[in-house]
């Protein structure tokens, strides 16, 4: 049975716009954008560089307000929260960030049971156990001593999803999750991404460069150029678009998807 | 813009921005004391930053403390001996110690050593997002991070000051009465008939309030490192910032030191 909370999307853009720079120099990141992300599935925010895609989650995690418009998570209006119920609030999410953001003084276990030392009630000896248990599904038993700085950029994304996952949450946001990496890196990280929604079921939001690899994993498409958005449900729909800014960008990035489509007819 | 406006958009400009960072200190501030209350609350990271506030200026501070008594000593007795007064140099020497020289050339010296350190340590954290990641996890970046460090400041400041103040006057005791043969016994008689507790609780207020401005200046420059204007981004920001911060906070310092001795005295 599908359950009210069920049916209502995860996180919904409401006409938000926001600005930047400063005033007198200020141009318009986002021009009025709705769109909602459904409940356990996973979206793609794809776009070129400055278009405001990393300016989306900060927005959604309430970290940045916007200068109108709202955001739903749930149902709550994340730009009119503060304090103890933004925190609250933000227990919902797991975050894994563009560099990772592993907290350079702390050794990859105490980077890992740091939200479940902080915010459960656990004891020492369960936290232990189930660093443990993260660190196998994510392959990185025999590491948890080591400190970020001595880890290669493949297996900070890897600790950084670790401790975005610990807290086991509803909606987990990725900024750019494989930027930087070789492709067999990009790979393994797409696979993992794979296993813990498939493990968890959470709904995803991924801000990503790696087109068109990315789309595979995508049940939506979100396109933002020039502080527009268009959504899309997969590929073909991209390809088929009459807008020529999106013909354009088809054709840059999915070239290769076209050329096998072709080979393939 | 027409010339003649520009001068008084800049001025306007500039006067906002003045506000907006005051403002923005203020609220710092006022997080970084609510964070003295709330839980969990982190004895270790205390005891962490004692270390190596406290602990780890006590080099510095002992050397600074010596030179300056020993200064002290060879010009008092130079000055002192035009009057025939070179008797009066124990009292001379530990007033302008206690009142002055201790707390004031304590807080430049740790302002310089740890003020400098914590400022690059949080503006580094923020700009790899490592203080976001903090907020994702619904951990309160100032209770975890800020203030502990408000708190050893506060203590270990003016525990070295009291240091400073003895190993000064120690310095004094050797130019003045070892080199330069002032009697002993006039050295100390005239300290202790002339230093009252007025003058040491002038000395230990004034460290308390240094130590605070300190900490405060240093750390909430590395806080807002993305905010403060003119500083460039990345690795250059956290630099300029520190920069910021050690001459904010050496000039604070100074300041308040003369407001201090005009109301108190």
């Amino acid at each position: 049975m599908v359950t009210e909370t069920e049916s209502t999307p995860a996180v919904e853009f409401i006409d938000v716009v926001k600005y930047f720079g400063e005033w007198g120099q200020r141009h318009r990141v986002l021009h009025g954008v709705s769109y909602s992300v459904p409940r356990g599935k996973t979206t793609v925010i794809a776009g070129g560089s400055g278009q405001g895609k990393s300016v989306t989650l900060k927005l959604v995690l309430g970290l940045l307000k916007p200068d109108s418009g709202r955001i739903l998570v749930d149902g709550q209006d994340v730009t009119r929260l503060g304090g103890r119920k933004l925190r609250d609030l933000r227990m919902k999410f797991g975050v894994l960030f563009q560099g990772a953001a592993l907290f350079d003084s702390l050794s990859v276990f105490e980077n890992i049971a740091l939200p479940l030392r902080e915010r459960t009630r656990l004891t020492e000896q369960e936290i232990e156990e189930r660093v443990a248990d993260t660190l196998e599904t994510l392959e990185l038993t025999g590491h948890e001593k080591k400190f970020p700085a001595q880890l290669s950029g493949g297996m900070q994304k890897r600790v950084g999803l670790a401790r975005a996952l610990q807290l086991e949450p509803e909606i987990v946001l990725f900024d750019e999750p494989t930027t930087g990496l070789d492709p067999v890196m990009t790979q393994d990280i797409y696979n993992l991404f794979r296993r813990t929604q498939e493990k968890l079921g959470y709904t995803a939001i991924i801000v990503s460069h790696d087109i068109p690899k990315v789309f595979d994993l995508a049940d939506q498409i979100v396109l933002l150029n020039k502080g527009e958005i268009d959504v899309f449900t997969d590929v073909a729909q991209i390809k088929d678009s009459e807008k020529p800014y999106i013909r354009e960008f088809a054709e840059m990035t999915l070239g290769d998807l076209f050329e096998a489509d072709s080979k393939k007819g | 813009m027409t010339f003649w406006v520009k001068p008084f958009f800049y001025l306007g400009d500039n006067c906002l921005y003045l506000l907006a960072d005051l403002g923005r200190m203020g609220i710092f501030l006022f997080a970084a004391l609510a964070g003295l209350f709330k839980r969990p609350f982190r004895g270790k990271e205390l005891l962490k930053q004692l270390h190596f506030i406290g602990a780890g200026s006590i080099n510095v501070v002992f050397f600074t403390a010596l030179s300056t008594g020993m200064v002290l000593g060879l010009q008092g007795v130079y000055t002192l001996q035009k009057f025939g007064a070179d008797g009066m140099l124990g009292s001379g020497v530990a007033l302008t110690l206690i009142m002055e020289l201790g707390p004031i050339l304590t807080a430049l010296m740790v302002a310089g050593r740890a003020g400098s350190a914590m400022c690059a340590e949080i503006g580094i954290m923020r700009i790899s997002e490592q203080i976001d990641a903090l907020e994702c996890m619904a951990i309160d970046p100032f209770r975890y991070l800020i203030t502990p460090k408000f708190l050893a400041a506060i203590i270990s400041v003016p525990l070295l000051t009291a240091m400073f103040d003895v190993v000064g006057i120690y310095g004094g005791y050797l130019t003045g009465v070892q080199m330069m043969g002032v009697s002993s016994g006039s050295f100390f008689n005239g300290m202790m008939n002339s230093v009252s507790n007025h003058d040491i609780q002038l000395g230990l207020i004034k460290s308390f309030v240094f130590a605070f401005l300190l900490v405060w200046i240093s750390t909430g420059r590395g806080y807002f490192v993305l905010q403060i204007r003119g500083a460039g981004f990345g690795a250059e920001s956290v630099s300029k910032v520190t920069t910021q911060a050690v001459v904010l906070s050496s000039i604070s310092v100074l300041i308040f030191d003369y407001l201090l001795t005009a109301v108190l005295l």
